[in-house]
């Protein structure tokens, strides 16, 4: 098998700028759905069963569909009835956040709810408010708790983010698929777009790595 | 200090609470004796209102808990609870969770709280214990920093909900000891407990609870020497 060195290089400086796309996807993904997933968390916690309603549809659906079809319905449905031209990786973005953001809130809820119902009773017991219950016991533990899930959901949406190859967001992909188009090769796109992805996921997962030992200590 | 009218209280169809009266006095030691699910966590819990209840009133220090005026935070800071399972607060130091409620609930200053802390650390005996986290703690140890914690607030009652059930033997006589103490230097205290010496020597009243009502009250004499009630008798054969 003989394997093209030079098409890579040719490509480099797409692959760079689909890397830098990829990483913004991403980030945008990570804060907008850590944002919203805190919000529709808590409200998925709302004891009153008409007000969680819409917040437990909302991780239905977002859970229970593709994300490729998300992307699909935001870029050629949604997008299209707030301006004429939708931005492909504006609707990448904004799909990423959406969908992110159902599996943050799981997160979160599961975070919170994991810890011992007596904690929240002690600190009740001692006359503090909700809120300061909350903010002094019982989100400094659930946080310490939701760094390992919350950290293999950025490695998720970062993989995901490939998706957003196919309403042409100029990302990693994008650039893998564009070269394999022209070439009409399959191993130097895609063993490239592949190994790219894994040093960004790697990455990631080394520095969550960091965060959690010295969360411990 | 705490009086108890008709209070009613059921999860789903299960009524657990079928009317309890009970009005306890300032300085007065009680204990809650009677078996198991007939209703005294429920009872205890609904003193400092940590459980709802459907029926009745129950009013702590003057406040009426059931009146939506009354700020329950306020009731809270006067009745200190100590639970079977401590309930410490794991991410915190010893000492940490003795002065957090104090510097965020009654705002005193961080040299205030430490000092009350130590104080009261030194009470219960584990001065040198200040700056532990709780897991390295024993059993009795850490039901000892749940007492200092409670007390901590100045709480005018103290409700513990089997305070040594979750021990190993050799550590109940420590709790025990500084229960004891707390109720010599005049704290009023509502004790549920399996523990008999302990209620025949330090309480002043003994409630006997059985299937959400209190069936038999009196001195511990009364209750341990000459119960009245056959529910009592069959009870107090088993445990004695
Ligand atoms: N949160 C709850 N939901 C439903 N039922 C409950 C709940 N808490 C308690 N119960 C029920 O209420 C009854 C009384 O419980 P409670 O804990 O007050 O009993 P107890 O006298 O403290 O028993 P024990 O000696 O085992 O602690 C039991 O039948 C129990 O199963
Ligand atoms: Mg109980």
């Amino acid at each position: 098998m003989d394997f093209r060195f030079n098409i890579i290089l040719e490509y480099a400086p797409f692959f760079f700028k689909g890397v830098l796309w990829t990483v913004g996807l991403s980030l945008v993904g990570i804060f907008f759905g850590t944002i919203l997933g805190l919000a529709i968390g808590l409200g998925k916690m709302v004891r009153n069963r008409l007000v969680r309603l819409p917040f437990d549809w909302y991780v239905h659906f977002f859970r229970g569909t593709p994300l490729f079809v998300q992307i699909l319905l935001i870029h050629f449905g949604v997008m299209p009835m707030f301006t004429a031209q939708p931005n492909p990786l504006v609707s990448g973005a904004i799909s990423l956040s959406l969908n992110a953001a159902a599996y943050i809130a799981e997160i979160f809820r599961a975070g919170i709810q994991s810890i011992d119902r007596g904690q929240m009773e002690a600190a009740r017991s001692l006359g503090m408010t909700h809120v300061q219950a909350m903010r002094y016991i019982i989100l400094p533990q659930a946080i310490k708790r939701m760094i390992p899930p919350l950290g293999n959901e950025f490695i998720v949406l970062i993989k995901d983010s490939s998706l957003a190859a196919i309403i042409a967001a100029p990302e990693l992909m994008y650039w893998g698929r564009a070269m394999q188009g022209q070439y009409y090769r399959v191993w130097e796109p895609y063993l490239t777009v592949a190994l790219i992805y894994l040093v960004l996921t790697l990455s990631l997962s080394k520095l969550l790595h960091r965060l959690e030992r010295r969360y411990d200590a | 200090m705490i009086r108890v009218t008709n209070l009613k209280k059921s999860y789903g169809s299960l009524q657990v609470l079928k009317g309890i009266n009970v009005h306890i006095h300032e300085k007065e030691v009680v204990v809650v004796i009677g078996p198991s699910g007939s209703g005294k966590s429920t009872f205890l819990r609904c003193l400092n209102l940590l459980e709802d209840f459907d029926e009745g009133d129950i009013v702590v220090d003057g406040f009426h808990l059931k009146d939506p005026k009354t700020d329950l935070n306020k009731v809270r800071e006067e009745v200190g609870m100590v639970f079977q399972r401590f309930n410490l607060f794991p991410h915190m130091t010893v000492l940490d969770n003795i002065t957090l409620a104090p510097m965020k609930v009654r705002k005193w200053s961080k040299e205030k709280a430490t000092e009350k802390a130590m104080q009261l650390l030194v009470k219960v005996g584990l001065q040198d214990k200040a700056h532990v986290y709780p897991d390295s703690l024993s059993g009795g140890q850490a039901q000892r920093v749940a007492i200092a914690r409670a007390l901590a607030m100045e709480p005018k009652v103290m409700l513990f909900d089997e305070p040594t059930s979750a021990l190993d033997p050799e550590m109940v006589g420590e709790v025990l000891a500084v229960m004891k103490q707390l109720a010599k230097e005049g704290m009023t205290m509502v004790v549920v407990t399996h523990e008999m010496g302990f209620a025949r020597e330090v309480g002043d009243r003994v409630l006997f609870m059985d299937g959400g009502v209190v069936v038999e009250e009196g001195t511990p004499q009364q209750i341990f020497d000459a119960p009245q009630h056959e529910r009592t008798k069959s009870f107090l054969s088993k445990v004695l």
